[in-house]
């Protein structure tokens, strides 16, 4: 679609000026959002930008390199859990320890990794699926991860409080800034990563390893790379979160969020950044706000109410979002493989060429 | 104490074996493994307990309307689910049987609420028999030991000797070569799925008889019959009941020294197995060719 005329133009990070003034556009409104939202719904963005860089990262390892992760939860809550416990009980200033949270989960990536070179398909989902759950049940079982009561999230302090530079985030807005910050960054270093010879031996993996290999790709070194990169993401995201909900259990990490994670990729639409923000921004609205409160829709949660009590029972109608997410899980595969990123593309072509 | 954790070890894992099969069927003749397997198992389970509690059936006729009802839904997910996609890709697959768990798991939320509830199974664990003198066995472990040789007998002799078990071992080889050879590949599939869920409601049944019946209740045993499988080979059916025991003996065993890690066993051997021996054990291994 997009004609490329030379090297220096395929590794542009922003493909055209077009794209560059939208892209700080949406900067400038995400910046300014602040203004024009009510404080609950900050709450949300949080929520919605945290899982936005997981779910980059999620994408470099399942759609540019094709492995399957189901145990992005496990990555998630070391991040969660490796921020808070450095900086309660080592005192250490933010910054350094929400990068060493994720370099932590990018070591348990590479662990993780290692098996990936001999397995593919389902067997990696179950082994990476097993790990996922490894994770939760030791965490749940250590009193220094504070067991299945949980821990509470030190104050959010981004300077340097031992050195008297503090610099407390107290409210969601000004989290708000900081989670935004973060999330910019990583996600134009995802798209930038993909334009390195890094990013294309990632494709070249997916698209055939054995091929791959034959061309002088290092399976062993791009296979873990992607593996922990792609936890570093997801730690990052996992110390980020943890603030943001400011208390947290293991059992916030279970099984079901690993499988939010690869919704959100999917549906979003593999092998693309674009794709994954979007996929994460709709899931998480999704799973967090409209499905939450189904019976406060209009008509619709009524008739839902009705349909409750006639068929079903009315307290289990809060199980209403696992529903609509499983319905939506087949749905992308059967009708839309390549998710909104694909829906996109066609409506892209189709105005391109709009009379004809 | 030792015979106890053995027999013990055996009964719960042949009941794992049992899951596992159900899930090694499906991955054996269309290559697709069924996540949503457990949650099949788990509402196959309430719709017993459901006619059991407000119809008052007795339990065999529960048990037989209930194996109709999960035959009926595997066959429903396959040709709804599955039969749609068009060449789905291994994460597409993987995507369709976890969005299929999912579903089911809400719809049983939804219908019975989360609380937990007492499944009323006529093999009790409390009381003891002593069929040979210095061997004491539980009723359960007794049924499910005569239900899992009674069924892999069975499914030895389907593949061996009827026509429709020779259809599905042809369509595992050679989906196209199959079909060229006259064998309907899509009737094969939807079998092989109401057969797998039947199998699978029998083993929830027994599961539900063990511990308590909830709409989650399925998650951990689908996960330790699926680690029963791998051990064993997913493409193996007596290696994946034979699996099944290990894991149950393993876990016993472990579970006896070292009671507060008991429940991530199954994991640790999954992911050991799959590093060192991804094939299972008793599987043939494969290797990809260019």
């Amino acid at each position: 679609m997009d004609m490329k005329r030379d090297y220096y133009e395929d590794i542009e990070v922003f493909s055209s000026g077009t794209v560059l003034f939208w892209s700080i556009a949406l900067f400038a409104f995400l910046f300014t959002l602040p203004l024009y939202l009510p404080t609950y719904n900050i709450y949300l963005f949080n929520i919605i930008l945290v899982h936005v860089i997981l779910a980059v990262g999620l994408n470099i390892l399942v759609g540019y390199t094709g492995q399957i992760s189901l145990g992005h939860a496990g990555f998630f809550a070391i991040g969660a859990y490796g921020t808070a416990l450095l900086m309660t009980y080592l005192g250490v200033p933010f910054l350094v320890a929400i990068i060493a949270a994720g370099l932590i989960a990018a070591f348990f990536g590479f662990i993780i990794g290692l098996p990936a070179l001999r397995l593919e398909g389902p067997y990696l989902a179950i082994a990476t699926l097993g790990f996922g759950l490894t994770i939760m049940h030791i965490i749940g079982r250590w009193d220094i991860f504070g067991g299945r009561m949980g821990i509470q999230a030190p104050p959010l302090d981004i300077g340097i409080p031992q050195w008297g530079l503090s610099v407390l985030l107290d409210s969601d807005v000004k989290m708000y800034y900081l989670i935004l910050v973060i999330a910019i960054i990583m996600v134009i270093g995802a798209r930038n990563m993909m334009k390195t010879r890094t990013g294309r031996a990632f494709v070249a993996i997916r698209d055939d390893d054995i091929a791959a290999e034959v061309m002088g790709v290092n399976l062993l070194a791009f296979k873990t790379l992607s593996f922990a990169v792609s936890a570093f993401y997801a730690g990052v995201a996992g110390g980020l979160f943890g603030f943001v909900l400011g208390f947290f259990d293991p059992f916030t990490f279970n099984l079901i969020l690993s499988i939010i994670f690869l919704v959100m990729v999917v549906v979003g639409g593999l092998g693309s950044v674009l794709g994954a923000v979007m996929g994460a921004t709709l899931i998480t609205y999704l799973q967090y706000d409209l499905l939450k409160n189904v019976d406060e829709i209009p008509f619709l949660g009524e008739a839902l109410v009705w349909i409750s009590r006639k068929f079903f029972t009315v307290i289990g109608l809060e199980n209403f979002n696992s529903i609509m997410l499983g319905l939506i899980m087949l749905g992308i595969v059967i009708f839309e493989p390549l998710g909104m990123f694909g829906i996109w593309i066609r409506i892209k072509k189709y105005w391109k060429t709009w009379p004809f | 104490m030792i015979e106890q954790l053995i027999t013990e070890g055996l009964a719960i894992g042949a009941c794992y074996g049992l899951f596992g099969v159900a899930v090694a069927i499906i991955y054996k003749t269309s290559d697709v493994v069924n996540f949503g397997q457990g949650e099949m198992g788990m509402i196959s389970t309430f719709v017993a307990y459901h006619i059991l509690t407000q119809y008052g059936l007795p339990f065999w006729l529960a048990f037989a309307l209930t194996l109709v009802f999960a035959v009926l839904l595997g066959m429903f997910i396959e040709f709804f689910f599955l039969r749609p996609a068009k060449d789905p890709t291994v994460l597409g697959l993987l995507i369709i049987t976890l969005g299929a768990e999912m579903l089911l798991m809400g719809l049983a939320s939804w219908k019975w609420g989360a609380e937990q509830k007492d499944f009323t199974f006529p093999l009790s664990v409390q009381k003891l028999h002593e069929p040979i003198p210095g061997l004491v066995l539980n009723e359960w472990s007794i049924g499910v030991f005569v239900l899992t040789a009674l069924i892999m007998v069975l499914l030895f002799l389907f593949f061996r000797y009827s026509n429709l078990g020779i259809a599905m071992r042809a369509t595992q080889q050679n989906q196209n070569a199959a079909k060229i050879m006259g064998i309907k590949v899509e009737r094969v599939f939807s079998f092989t799925w109401g057969l797998s869920s039947l199998i699978g409601a029998v083993a929830a049944m027994f599961f539900a008889a063990r511990s308590v019946l909830d709409p989650n209740f399925m998650m951990e045993p689908f996960m330790r019959a699926f680690a029963a499988a791998v051990l064993g080979g997913l493409t193996s059916i007596p290696g994946v009941v034979v699996g099944g025991l290990m894991l149950g003996l393993i876990e016993n065993f472990f579970g006896y020294v070292w009671p507060v890690w008991k429940p991530i066993v199954a994991f640790v051997v999954i992911i050991i197995i799959l590093t060192i021996r991804p094939s299972g054990l008793f599987a043939r291994h494969y290797v990809k060719k260019v």
